[in-house]
């Protein structure tokens, strides 16, 4: 991560335990100050306990909690602060707005507790989450994605130094939810404070997330920036599902005959489907580890539009007995290859052998 | 049927001073304690939600009968009233008001612990998030969230103060204009075999609690739609 962690600001430190007849949770973690950090793993892994104990709602909870200089839980010297003096945002998977005020009433619930603070640009708010004709709106009447937008705004308002967010997503349908996912990508471009985003979906972590801790079984298996870490081979098989490279590059051209966007990154050029962004544009893409296929050589004839010059830097084990995956380094990028032990053994892949990936542009599709 | 006379009237007002005093009392005191009833995880909470239940069960005169002995001269809360310097209540518009209080107690506390059960807590714990405090909590979401739930509070404790009778008998007694409730008057007029006075009053007290009761079931339905 940084370089210097003296001159960085501290984030997140958390050294929470929980004793639980169902599931015992054991959250280890430290994030960095700015960013979104995705808290990822399959369902029932443990993630809403871990965001409940981080804003303060689980008093069963033990150990060390701190975000930068401010010790929010100490528990071997009695300190546990409540919820209302922690200023964590914290929007629940069940958003609990409050029925018996307007959108209004409950989007100034909180700012008018932290004093109405000029730093926030309570309109801008409003419009960038698309809530301005909402307003005088009773919240019975609004749907999944206004609810969760409401939820947001409302919790952006009080003035917080952390965003929890509880899959804010997982109610919402198709258009609504690429909505909600654009607006959050808009929100993670200005946003000063971090924010933890708690997903079991790993195209929303691919589009989103700085940082990545992952979860399984109610404890922290690994930790670190986005990519390095969901590449990495020792995954557990829970999580090996969600293994795949995500890099960012700028987009360099449209091919409008085509329908093809143009990405260039460190490791080369991909092509995608067309998207929705300018030239000149940052953008993130996913290359699933199943995706790939591996060559000895530069294809001629093949399908397969992209085709990256890559070093092998190691072989593990897949889930399954009959593959392997494959980690490589494409320019200083690490992609990771799923295929099969019989593939790999004519392919005779050594550690820093020189190998093609070939990944179909179809894949790359949003 | 026959017209109301002053005395009538009188106990009328008298009814409706102590029913209201009871339930406005009876609202401030419990609110807070089924907020308590409703939250707490103490091993008291069954105790004192069986105390508060108590008057369901209790014969009203066995709980005006003990209420008497306790304030009383020779009682305990007596002797303490009357080393503070303060009057006896027994036979006073005061001890009606501590006698029903206690009567109609589970009236007033059960509806409001369920509508302060019935929040959840996502709302609550929403709130805490954004920085209101556990009072703050009370004030600005329980309350309002709980309103259906306080108006039948309400009614219940108002209605059933005006049709109490035992624990009027035991600890208030039959004094013109202090303690003479309209269910005494009805039995006064029966006593003296006047027949058409307590048919008067009846009817009254009839109309009055189906009133009360249609009220609520119309109030209702409309209160949670808003809510």
């Amino acid at each position: 991560m940084s370089e210097s962690p003296d001159t960085s600001p501290r984030g997140l430190a958390a050294a929470l335990t929980r004793k639980h007849a169902a599931l015992s949770i054991a959250f280890d973690a430290e994030l960095p100050a700015r960013g979104v950090t995705a808290l990822f793993g399959p369902s029932g892994a443990g993630k809403t306990s871990c965001l409940r104990m981080i804003a303060g709602l689980d008093r069963n909870a033990s150990g060390t909690l701190s975000l930068g200089d401010e010790t929010w839980q100490d528990s071997r010297r009695g300190l546990f602060t409540p919820p209302h003096r922690r200023r964590v945002g914290y929007v629940a998977q069940a958003p609990g707005l409050f029925d018996h005020l307007d959108v209004a009433g409950n989007l100034d619930f909180g700012w008018r507790r932290a004093g109405r603070p000029t730093h926030l640009n309570r309109e801008a708010l409003i419009d960038q989450f698309g809530l301005r004709a909402l307003l005088v709106r009773r919240v019975g009447a609004l749907s999944g994605g206004e609810r969760q937008r409401v939820a947001i705004v409302r919790a952006l308002l009080s003035d917080p130094t952390l965003l929890l967010l509880d899959e804010p997503l997982s109610a919402l349908d198709g258009a609504a939810r690429e909505d909600l996912l654009g607006r959050l990508e808009g929100l993670h471009a200005r946003l000063a404070i971090p924010m933890i985003y708690v997903s079991h979906a790993i195209d929303e972590v691919a589009r989103l997330a700085d940082h990545i801790v992952l979860l399984d079984a109610g404890r922290v298996v690994a930790q670190g920036p986005l990519n390095a870490t969901i590449t990495r081979l020792d995954l557990p098989p829970a999580l090996i599902e969600a293994a795949g490279a995500i890099l960012e590059g700028v987009v360099t051209a449209h091919d409008p005959t085509d329908h093809l966007t143009e990405l260039t990154f460190d490791g080369g050029v991909l092509l995608l489907p067309e998207a929705r962004a300018n030239v000149g544009d940052r953008l993130r893409c996913r290359i699933a580890a199943r995706d790939v296929v591996l060559a000895a050589e530069r294809q001629i004839g093949s399908s397969a539009l992209n085709q990256l010059a890559c070093r092998v830097i190691a072989v593990g084990d897949a889930d399954h007995p009959s593959q392997c995956l494959v980690q490589l380094d494409a320019g200083g990028t690490v992609l990771l290859a799923r295929i099969t032990r019989r593939s790999s053994r004519t392919l005779e892949l050594r550690r820093g052998g020189s190998v093609w990936a070939q990944v179909k542009a179809v894949a790359l599709g949003a | 049927m026959a017209g109301l006379s002053s005395e009538d009237l009188e106990a009328f007002g008298l009814t409706l001073r102590l029913a209201a005093t009871v339930t406005l009392l009876l609202i401030l005191i419990g609110a807070p304690l089924a907020w308590w009833l409703a939250r707490t995880n103490s091993g008291f909470q069954r105790l004192v939600a069986a105390v508060v239940a108590l008057p369901l069960v209790l014969p009203p005169t066995v709980l005006g009968f003990y209420l008497l002995l306790l304030l009383g001269p020779q009682g305990a809360v007596g002797q303490l009233m009357s080393r503070l310097g303060l009057s006896l209540l027994p036979f006073t518009f005061g001890g009606l008001v501590v006698g029903s209080m206690l009567y109609s107690l589970p009236f007033v506390v059960q509806p409001l612990q369920n509508a302060f059960e019935a929040i959840g807590e996502e709302r609550l714990e929403a709130a805490a998030c954004l920085r209101a405090g556990p009072i703050d909590r009370f004030w600005s979401i329980a309350m309002p969230v709980a309103v259906p739930g306080i108006v039948t509070a309400a009614v219940l404790g108002f209605a059933h103060t005006v049709g109490e009778f035992g624990v009027v008998l035991m600890i208030g007694g039959n004094i013109p204009g202090q303690t003479r409730v309209l269910s005494m008057r009805i039995y006064d007029h029966v006593e003296a075999g006047d027949y058409a006075q307590a048919h008067t009053l009846s009817i009254c007290l009839l109309a009055f609690s189906f009133a009360a009761l249609l009220a609520m079931t119309l109030l209702r339905p409309r209160l949670r739609a808003h809510v």
